[in-house]
């Protein structure tokens, strides 16, 4: 060791805050553009602001705006009917794909690299393509009315009760493949010998992932709950590309809502009011979901 | 038990074969359809091949097609998404890195609250912050700039980079690096020279995470830019939602898969590091 012991003190103090230094750009950078912007939104949804911002209080007025403008629950129940299905499908798909694919297959890594591909694609390239699938005229429905069921008709895309469905499934497409790859990642991570002894005891395969792997898999689970209701809440770009929120605004979701009062109908306050239920319904959905996650990794 | 029952095994194997299909059917829908002529698509079937294979569609997208206004096709739009992804990605993964490496290997008072605070911004849906930002971006005279759209990837993306290192440093032992610090190394000599080194894997998750979240991303987008500066998913969304004169889905096709080459390309050949990153990311919190 050369250093004197100055230089061995000037060590110790640049270690001391180095660190601290360090850290404190993006620190900084999200106490301003976090907290900071989500108490800025909060404020603007307490004024009445309209094509400008305006800060001047003015109480609950926007919230009552919002409230009483039907879209908005429209937008709201779509949110609930398209979150519960596409969450409670990509886990169906994902967890029956998954068990399928831990019975040794062949082909497995060919089959992986297939069914998660959707995950690279933007949403908007995933709803170009199924609005193209989907197209009444030339799409599915034309194939099987050209195989002879000549009454057939698939037109939920412009259907204004039918059009949050084809998100489900554009969604449900896209996302379920990732779901698998967590699945599978958990039944590997199980340890053999529990299922050597299962068998040993004579129970059935079908038995062993009932009663012992899939109920193991409960942290996974939360994990994958946890996900695919932020994607739920957050769908954006797939409805845009899809629908567009129509026909009319039979398909509309806050996200949507939220952007188009902000940004392109100058309705600023209305637009933060429902940017800050937004993230109320983040926190509602996800706090509990994530002690739960806690409490079921650490009971395993 | 199950390798002798060979029903069940054709079964397996069937309903594994059957889910291929519908997960690469919109991928084949996609390409016949950006080769067919428009009347080939107008007569022909969806699912068949095209009659003619033709690569116009794909010239049209690339150069001429209309996205509003403007009808340059594509183009200008892939570069604007490239010039804006790579520094993106870049500067927001040395970030994380160097955050991970102090929220894991040099924990001070109130270091975990602090990870945890900045862990936050993970999970907040950006509409919350999308007004403020849009004023600030005019007061920084961003707007519309792709060095706007940077900074906002930036400062979104830290978060998840900062927990890639961080849950990849955790895993390093913590006597590699009290041993390096009784040998007189400091704060960036052990950054550089033993952690830097073996962080090849978790820079090649993180890189190809950030690339395809920013590549991907559409509402930043769509409501920071606008016009010239628009990255290639809004001129996607753009193009296939103008409906002036005919429709031309083989058009459509071809820009949504220009759109979509680079993050597939990416998959392909790092598809292990991608699928490990999606876990990796999973497991946050």
């Amino acid at each position: 060791m050369s250093g004197s012991s100055s230089q061995g003190s000037l060590h110790a103090l640049a270690d001391r805050w180095l660190p601290k230094l360090v850290l404190s750009p993006t620190l900084a950078a999200s106490l301003i553009f976090v907290y900071g912007f989500i108490a800025w939104t909060g404020w603007l949804s307490f004024t009445e602001s309209r094509l400008m911002p305006r800060y001047e209080w003015a109480g609950f007025v926007q919230y009552q705006a919002l409230f009483e403008n039907e879209r908005w629950w429209t937008a709201a129940a779509n949110l609930g009917l398209f979150g519960g299905l596409f969450i409670l499908f990509c886990l169906l798909v994902g967890l029956l794909m998954a068990v399928l694919l831990d019975q040794k297959i062949r082909a497995e890594g060919m089959l992986r690299t297939i069914y998660l591909y959707p995950m690279a694609l933007s949403f908007v390239v995933t709803g170009t393509a199924w609005k193209w699938m989907l197209n009444p005229d030339m799409g599915l429905q034309k194939v099987v009315v050209d195989l002879g069921f000549t009454d057939f008709t698939f037109d939920w895309l412009v259907n204004p009760d039918m059009a949050i469905y084809t998100v489900v499934i554009a969604g449900v497409w896209q996302s379920s493949g990732f779901v698998m790859a967590l699945f599978l990642a958990g039944l590997r991570g199980i340890d053999d010998s529990i299922i050597k002894a299962a068998q040993v005891d004579g129970a059935s395969l079908p038995t062993i992932y009932r009663r012992i792997l899939i109920p193991s898999l409960r942290p996974v689970f939360f994990s994958v709950l946890l996900i695919l209701s932020h994607i739920a809440i957050k769908s954006f770009d797939l409805v845009m590309a899809l629908t567009g929120g129509g026909p009319g605004n039979s398909s509309d979701v806050p996200a949507i809502f939220m952007y188009q009062f902000a940004f392109t109908r100058g309705q600023l306050g209305v637009g933060a009011a429902s940017a800050m239920m937004m993230l109320f319904t983040i926190v509602a959905v996800l706090v509990p979901l994530m002690y739960m996650e806690t409490r079921s990794a650490k009971r395993v | 038990m199950f390798k002798n029952l060979t029903v069940g095994r054709a079964l397996v194997y069937a309903a594994l074969l059957l889910m291929a299909i519908y997960y690469l059917l919109p991928l084949y829908v996609m390409l016949t359809t950006s080769f067919k002529s428009l009347d080939d698509i107008r007569e022909g079937n969806m699912l068949a091949l095209p009659q003619a294979w033709q690569g116009g569609a794909w010239a049209k997208a690339w150069a001429e097609a209309c996205t509003g206004v403007e009808c340059n096709g594509m183009q200008g739009f892939f570069w604007n998404s490239i010039k804006m992804t790579l520094p993106a990605v870049a500067i927001s993964t040395l970030l994380g890195a160097v955050n991970g490496y102090v929220v894991s290997m040099w924990r001070f008072r109130g270091s975990d609250a602090l990870f945890t605070m900045l862990l936050v911004g993970c999970f907040i849906p950006f509409q919350v912050v999308l007004l403020p930002m849009a004023q600030l971006l005019g007061l920084l005279g961003l707007a519309n700039t792709t060095a706007g759209l940077v900074l906002v990837h930036v400062v979104y993306g830290t978060a998840f980079t900062t927990l890639f290192f961080r849950n990849f440093y955790i895993t390093v032992p913590d006597e590699l690096v009290k041993a390096a610090r009784i040998d007189g190394a400091g704060f960036w000599t052990i950054f550089f020279r033993i952690l830097l080194p073996i962080s090849g894997p978790i820079f090649v998750v993180c890189i190809i995470w950030q690339f395809t979240q920013i590549w991907n991303d559409f509402l930043f987008g769509v409501v920071f830019a606008s016009g010239e500066s628009q990255p290639i998913t809004v001129a996607l969304n753009n193009l296939v939602n103008t409906s002036t004169g005919v429709k031309e889905y083989n058009v459509d096709m071809a820009a949504a898969i220009i759109a979509a080459l680079p993050t597939l390309f990416v998959y392909m050949v790092a598809g292990r590091y991608f699928v490990r990153g999606l876990t990796a990311g999973a497991v946050k919190g």
